[in-house]
């Protein structure tokens, strides 16, 4: 069958399926389990308005349950044991651990994966934030947000696509088509560079993709915080003789902390899960590997689920800190 | 701001500066791309797309006519070839200095006459129109060669779309992960807003016990790296039959979404005033009517804006698709997919792989345009509060 005619069927049975088992449920609940008449009718109606929520509830709880929290204590167990002969599967202890840190490859991912961590989302939300703050009263202001939010449409890989082009390099005698060599050689340099292969230094032209897509979501959240602080603050300010620099520094900047905070840890996780743009410009060669793309590699490549688990845990710890804070934060919220 | 940069008009210059130079070079990496898609592969592989845009000085290598053919005798024992150098490909082109050697392609000006020696001459005037002149043993042989250095206009071809969308072979590639990645993103966005609009509904509305611990529930999956889920569902999806497939991708989707849709719609929905849904229930209205007939029409707004992101994030995911999807057939690859196999396989293609490229990012981009207002208030209502 044409995938395209089954997409549609499945959209057609997927979202009738949906519709009907709400209805139907509810149906159910209130004529037939618990109907509002008969001797019990008060108790009916408290009875079914307990029961409710959870119909509601019901498939979002399942795909949940199924798709994001049994995977994680999967991915435990899994990384707890190792593939023996015929597929049976023996508790090792922490011997993927052990030696996934006896390898090089990991420990290389790991010191990028800190690099990424310390430099994308500071360097983001910094962007951000000047984007912010220089649009914020320009009358073309919204056309320009508009242009540098654009890459957080394009994908990671279309985004790899555009930077080859930037990080290109052709021989010595031709001209470049790479405008970052173009530049370099105008700018004195001797020779083109090949940018992704120079050890260490690549792995920041792999974040400056990254940096470009996460800029204009950081600037529309923190121009959308810097149109809430209060005027009278910034009147005050200007009246007590504050340059521009204080006024963004000590007045705008310490009454939006709270947003860049989220801002900055929302950019953490994304960084902490690239994958696409390491897999599809260097693929983790030349120095260049990172954990997601590491786990991907002994996932589908070497077929070791056991590290592959490993490191996805390693992953899952390194996100856990913020998870805590985001529900510690969303629990004093509902208080 | 305004009292004080308003009044001085350097500030402001500055301002407009800095953002110009912001905004450029946003936009810089974008157009290149697109410039690009728009070249023929030597253009590309021959100067910087930056440089297209412009007129280009060039030099040219051209030769006048077969002169055995075309000369005719104009008084005894004096040839005469005519023609134009400039027909053909190079209709457009603006002579600036021009010669007969390539050691001096810059001697003579448009209009003058070059002496070739013992009375052999030529003359190129600006039009490209020249007339080479001699005896019969000059003029005899090969065409005689002209060196030109030329402006030559910008130019572009719409030919690489033609390639990749029209011809044998890359079309069908190309349209048919075009349609894979349609069938992956439709359903994919459909079904978790479905789910999630009546799961935040009864979070936002409804009063039960562990209400509080699911929706923290929420906010911690928001968060877990799909990464952990790869093989114990691709486990699971062999286990009960689905293997790699759509339904599988479809599903996969749909679990990594809920938690964002959960919580921009219980976000939203809890905003809405508390009158107008007390008012319907002391009027008789049952719980499932409250939601479709009041929630829902006003959760417009939040709907979308996660219509917006689930279908960006589907669209533009690889990892998922490479999982759940992509099996050695080959007969699902999605769009992204396509361009990592052209990047390995034909990374020197440059017309091919740039018109690709913008082709898989023309859909997310028209979607980012026009439903722009929504994204930015998904975004606002999903970090903000």
């Amino acid at each position: 069958m044409h995938p395209a005619l089954l997409g549609l069927i499945t959209i057609v049975v997927g979202v009738s399926g949906c519709i009907g088992y709400f209805y139907g449920s509810n149906l159910l609940l209130d004529k037939v389990l618990f109907p509002a008449s008969g001797p019990n009718i008060g108790r009916n109606i408290s009875r079914r308005e307990l029961i409710r929520p959870w119909l509601f509830l019901f498939p979002a709880i399942l795909a949940l349950g199924l798709y994001l929290a049994y995977p994680v204590v999967a991915t435990l167990i899994l990384s707890f044991q190792e593939r023996g002969a015929g597929g049976v599967r023996t508790f090792v202890g922490f011997e993927n651990y052990t030696q996934m840190f006896a390898e090089p490859k990991f420990m290389e991912a790991m010191r990028n994966n800190v690099l990424w961590l310390v430099v994308v989302p500071a360097a983001a939300t910094g962007f951000g934030l000047l984007a912010a703050q220089l649009t914020d009263r320009l009358r073309w202001g919204n056309i320009a947000k508009s242009i540098i939010f654009m890459p957080m449409a394009i994908s990671f890989v279309g985004a790899a696509v555009i930077f080859k082009l930037i990080y290109e390099a052709r021989p010595e005698d031709v001209a470049q088509i790479g405008v970052l060599n173009h530049l370099y050689l105008l700018f004195g340099g001797d020779t083109p560079q090949q940018w992704l292969t120079i050890p260490f230094w690549n792995s920041f032209f792999l974040m400056a993709v990254l940096i470009w897509i996460q800029t204009g979501f950081a600037m529309v959240i923190l121009s959308a915080a810097l149109r809430g602080i209060p005027e009278e603050t910034i009147e005050a300010a200007i009246i007590d003789g504050a340059n521009p620099f204080q006024i963004f520094f000590k007045i705008k900047v310490p009454q939006i902390m709270g947003t860049i905070v989220v801002v900055w840890t929302t950019i953490t996780i994304a960084t902490l899960k690239v994958f696409d743009i390491v897999f599809a410009m260097t693929n983790g060669q030349w120095e260049t590997q990172v954990l997601a793309n590491y786990m991907y590699d002994k996932l589908f490549r070497a077929n070791d689920w056991g590290m592959g688990s490993a490191a996805a845990m390693i992953i899952m710890l390194l996100v856990t800190p913020i998870l805590v804070w985001n529900v510690y934060n969303a629990r004093k919220e509902m208080r | 701001m305004d009292g004080l940069s308003g009044k001085k008009p350097a500030v402001v210059w500055l301002l407009n500066i800095s953002v110009v130079v912001l905004v450029a070079l946003w936009l810089f990496p974008t157009l290149g791309l697109f410039v690009s898609s728009f070249r023929t592969s030597e253009q590309i592989t021959s100067s910087g797309w930056w440089a297209s845009l412009f007129p280009a000085e060039q030099t040219l290598q051209l030769r006048a006519l077969d002169p055995d053919e075309n000369r005719f005798e104009t008084s005894a024992g004096v040839f005469v070839v005519e023609g134009n150098v400039l027909e053909g490909d190079y209709a457009e082109v603006a002579i600036d200095r021009w010669g007969t050697s390539s050691r001096a392609p810059d001697s003579y000006a448009t209009g003058d006459t070059a002496d070739l020696g013992d009375g052999e001459n030529m003359t190129l005037n600006a039009d490209g129109t020249y007339v080479w002149q001699g005896n019969g043993e000059q003029i005899s042989g090969r065409g005689q060669r002209l060196f030109i250095i030329a402006t030559i206009p910008p130019e572009f071809t719409t030919n690489n779309y033609r390639t990749v969308l029209f011809t044998e072979g890359n079309s069908e590639d190309m349209a048919k992960a075009f349609f894979n990645t349609l069938t992956v993103v439709i359903p994919a966005t459909i079904i978790p807003i479905l789910i999630a609009a009546f799961a935040a509904y009864a979070l936002a509305w409804m009063d039960f016990p562990g209400r509080a611990l699911l929706i923290a529930t929420v906010v911690g999956l928001l968060v877990v790296p799909l990464q952990l889920a790869l093989i114990p569902l691709l486990q699971f999806h062999n286990a009960i039959g689905i293997g790699k497939g759509y339904l599988g991708v479809w599903m996969a989707h749909t679990g990594f979404g809920l938690p964002l849709a959960i919580y921009l719609l219980r976000n939203y929905m809890v905003g809405l005033p508390r009158d107008i849904i007390e008012n319907a229930r002391v009027d008789g209205a049952t719980e499932p009517q409250i939601f479709t007939k009041i929630i829902l029409p006003l959760s417009f707004p939040a709907l979308a804006s996660f219509a917006i992101f689930q279908f960006l994030w589907t669209w533009n995911d690889l990892l998922v698709a490479l999982v759940f999807l992509i099996d050695s057939s080959g007969e699902t690859t999605v769009m992204t997919k396509q361009i990592v196999e052209l990047l390995g396989t034909r990374g020197g293609d440059w017309e091919i792989l740039a018109t690709s490229a913008f082709v898989s990012i023309a859909v997310p981009l028209l979607v980012f345009f026009l439903m722009q207002k929504y994204l930015v208030r998904g975004l606002l209502a999903g970090s903000v509060k």
